[in-house]
């Protein structure tokens, strides 16, 4: 199973603070999980999910590039922050 | 002697006298502590704001927040490092963050604390939604927040 976490304005957009997928479903990195995630939920997800600004963290790290999943990962999706 | 790094991220006020203090763990080596606070500012872009919201990525922040201490405590010669971060609902005048530093000098002290904030900035998972008279609205990230953090790449 892999848990997928969504943060601020995105949280809101999708009206989803988490899934659970089994890897089967999410894909075999973030990349494809990304684009099943969007393409798999309808327009509001397309929008939202593939917005250009979207970071994505693995495990608790931001990562910039594509990794790989497995089982039991963290994901999250979440807009630029603004704390401080 | 390894430096002390503490991350609190909490919904509570905080005391900043307490704080300043908690820093001096070491006085006979202590020359200088550094700190930087943060406050809700009663308007942003022409709008007055009633409140701020602050949501947060549990487990993450305090993650990312050590993670960015670590780093500060490899580029100078930090005794102590310390953040404080509110989070949920908060008032204009409010303390939202608390960055504080000791070191034997105060370059280091200075260069640190401001390298955390920069770097807290754009790296720590907050988000800040700002509630008004004419309804809320999620805050956007600034370039020249940015560019700030990206200063301090490759720099030593």
């Amino acid at each position: 199973m892999l848990r997928v976490l969504f943060f601020g304005r995105l949280r809101e957009e999708l009206g989803c603070d988490q899934l659970e997928l089994s890897m089967a479903d999410a894909g075999a990195d973030l990349d494809s999980l990304q684009a099943n995630l969007c393409s798999a939920r309808g327009e509001r997800w397309r929008a939202a999910l593939g917005a250009a600004n979207i970071i994505r963290a693995l495990n608790q790290q931001m990562v910039a590039e594509n990794a790989a999943l497995n089982d039991g990962d963290e994901v999250a999706f979440f807009p630029p922050v603004t704390g401080g | 002697m390894r430096p002390v790094l503490e991350v609190s991220v909490q919904e509570t006020d905080f005391d900043i006298r307490v704080l300043q203090q908690s820093l001096l763990c070491d006085e006979s080596r202590v020359g200088g502590v550094a700190t930087f606070t943060g406050y809700v500012r009663a308007h942003s872009e022409q709008r007055g704001v009633a409140s701020l919201y602050l949501e947060h990525y549990p487990g993450m922040t305090e993650r990312s927040i050590l993670a960015i201490l670590e780093e500060s405590a490899g580029r100078w010669p930090v005794l102590s490092a310390r953040v404080v971060h509110r989070v949920g609902e908060l008032a204009p005048g409010e303390q939202i963050v608390w960055v504080g530093v000791s070191s034997a000098h105060r370059d280091a002290a200075f260069a640190a604390c401001e390298f955390i904030m920069d770097y807290l900035k754009t790296r720590a998972p907050f988000w800040k939604k700002e509630r008004s008279g004419q309804g809320e609205h999620w805050v956007d990230a600034r370039d020249s927040d940015a560019e700030r953090a990206d200063r301090w790449q490759g720099q030593q």
